[in-house]
């Protein structure tokens, strides 16, 4: 009997053992992936950029050389059209979800705001194609800005709502009791106080969408020039990326190479600043 | 002679300048702009889908529910049935789903209940984020030069047809893909569970790997499955990895390294080249599948979490 207990002792304080091994080993696997992807990519692609890579338009095949300016370019333009069509209107949808929290309204809002967050990217990219594309008959840099308005929305209005709720209401009701009226209130003491947790949702929004192309393959569409007109179609890094790596032509995958580490290092970095950032501004009462 | 509050608080001309700026907005008006902005983003998800069957009712009127049945897919002969598209979408995600289980449970476990706090935790989380910023183009052009190479020798040490491209090599970028989303809230919710639970089953004299197999998993259970719900939800819409290395082909897969197509991935190929209304329309149909499927996952999935974190 006793000896039993003891096998049975040895043979699950082993079984702990072996499931945290398994455990510790399984999770350091999956980053494996991570790692490679990274590898790869600044193996493959830190060569390929230089001055000329970053400030230089495309060149037909056959040639070498040539850049990627027109896909910087567009990316940076995609993502100005969608801070401008997310940002104003989620700030004050974060506002309105902090402000009436339990209203009926804002129960269906919520909803909405997980639903659209859940929508594939390329849905979004259909909206945007019956929205603006066909109404307008040509693809265009507008129809991409706002298919990544979209796709930034969520993001942006869920930053806005989590960081008022956590301004202490002692702060508005002193500014009110001081005569202050509640448009004023909101704009000059509660939205400058969660500052920082809106800008970093706001950073993150822009992280998330500069890497689509699914939702810019049939609005944004992509182009081999510079364009500066919103209502022309516009290359972007992924747009990029995609069209270079499933090309047949070995030039062009370095290309995509080239343009692979330029995306990941502004995505990364984005990322990276934001959690820095919101990390040393965190909203603190 | 009585002075009223009114007289003394005329106010002068100065504070009315004051007064006058930028935010000086009646606090009526104020509200209705708050209220529209969050009346809007109602409307757009209503309007989306309005769209979506609008756009889409070519299609509808067509095939009805055999669109869904239908086995061929041929825009030369105008006909358009998305049962293979359903089978790669179903097959890709559920593989991967298996696949990505295999470690976001482990990591759900780590970094919820063996390492809490400390540098491991801290690097392990950091990089699942990374992991999670990485766009999903990126994921397709490392699974064509990396995944496929190794799937096509794979491919040929077992006889399949050594095409490297096909469901199988897309699913495993997918596992990589949604990881991150279903480790998160793995973690999450395992960290949610009550340390009363644990004490009283470790002064009983379980070991850590009796205490999470009888009493952790089995709490977080419902959480860890909402969060491979919403991993699925993310599969199912998941477009350019899966486009890059799927194969692309429009007929219905016999084995999982068959090429395919799954209905994010069909849709990105061919939109561009769609003529004709019918077409098109099949295709914005695909969309409107998608978003109700990810919808309904969406919902069910945040509903369980929600129910998941009042329990406590």
């Amino acid at each position: 009997m006793q000896g039993m207990a003891e096998i049975s002792i040895h043979r699950r304080i082993w079984a702990d053992r072996l499931f945290k091994g398994l455990i510790i080993l399984l999770s350091l696997c999956s980053i494996v992936p991570m790692f490679l992807i990274l590898f790869l990519i600044v193996k493959n692609g830190i060569s390929v950029i230089d001055w000329e890579f970053l400030t230089h338009l495309p060149k037909p095949i056959g040639e070498t050389g040539g850049g990627i300016a027109n896909a910087i370019l567009g990316t940076l333009w995609l993502i100005v059209l969608s801070f401008v069509f997310s940002v104003p209107l989620g700030v004050f949808a974060g506002i309105y979800l902090s402000e009436y929290r339990g209203d009926k309204l804002a129960y269906l809002t919520r909803l909405a705001i997980e639903i659209l967050q859940g929508i594939p990217s390329i849905v979004i990219g259909i909206i945007a194609y019956v929205w603006v594309v066909m109404p307008m008959g040509s693809f265009s840099a507008l129809s991409g800005g706002v298919a990544l308005g979209i796709m930034m929305l969520p993001v942006v209005v869920m930053a806005t709502e989590e960081t008022l709720k956590l301004i202490p209401d002692s702060l508005r009701e002193a500014s009110l009791a001081l005569g202050v009226s509640f448009p004023r209130t909101i704009m000059k003491v509660i939205l400058p106080a969660g500052l920082s947790g809106i800008l970093s949702g706001i950073l993150l929004g822009v992280a998330r969408v500069a890497g689509e192309t699914a939702p810019l393959l049939f609005t944004a569409f992509g182009s081999p020039f510079m364009n500066y007109n919103i209502l022309k179609p516009i290359n972007s890094l992924p747009l990029t990326i995609f069209n270079y790596a499933t090309s047949p032509y070995p030039d062009w995958h370095t290309l995509a190479w080239g343009a692979s580490f330029v995306l990941i290092a502004f995505v990364l970095g984005l990322n990276l600043i934001t959690k820095s950032v919101t990390k040393k501004w965190k909203v603190q009462f | 002679m009585n002075h009223t509050i009114a007289d003394v608080a005329v106010p002068t001309a100065r504070s009315k300048i004051t007064l006058r700026n930028k935010w000086s907005v009646s606090e009526a008006s104020f509200r209705r702009i708050l209220y529209l902005a969050g009346l809007s983003l109602l409307i757009l998800i209503v309007a989306i889908f309005f769209s979506l069957v609008v756009a889409s009712l070519p299609a509808l009127r067509q095939f009805g529910f055999g669109f869904l049945t239908g086995k061929t897919w041929d825009p030369v002969r105008g006909e358009f049935g998305a049962l293979a598209f359903l089978v790669g979408t179903l097959m890709s995600s559920f593989m991967a789903l298996l696949i990505s289980m295999v470690f976001s449970l482990p990591v759900s476990i780590f970094l919820g209940e063996y390492f809490r706090h400390g540098n491991a935790s801290t690097f392990l989380k950091s990089v699942i984020e990374l992991l999670a910023g990485i766009p999903s183009v990126i994921y397709g052009f490392w699974g064509l030069f990396f995944l496929v190479p190794l799937v096509r020798a794979l491919e040929v040490k077992i006889g399949v047809a050594p095409l490297g491209v096909g469901i199988f090599t897309s699913s495993l970028v997918l596992a990589v893909m949604i990881l991150p989303y279903a480790s998160s809230i793995g973690t999450e919710v395992i960290s949610l569970v009550p340390s009363d639970l644990k004490e009283a089953a470790f002064s009983l004299g379980a070991t850590r790997f009796e205490v999470i197999r009888k009493v952790i998993l089995p709490y977080a259970s419902s959480g860890i499955f909402a969060g491979i719900l919403l991993a699925l939800g993310r599969a199912l819409g998941e477009t350019m990895a899966v486009t890059m290395v799927i194969g692309n082909s429009n007929f219905l897969p016999k084995s999982i390294f068959s090429p395919g197509n799954t209905m994010a991935s069909v849709i990105a190929n061919e939109f561009t080249e769609a003529t004709g209304n019918l077409y098109l329309a099949s295709l914005i149909e695909l969309a409107l599948v998608l978003f109700i499927v990810t919808m309904i996952i969406n919902i069910l999935g945040k509903l369980i979490i929600h129910k998941m974190s009042a329990r406590k």
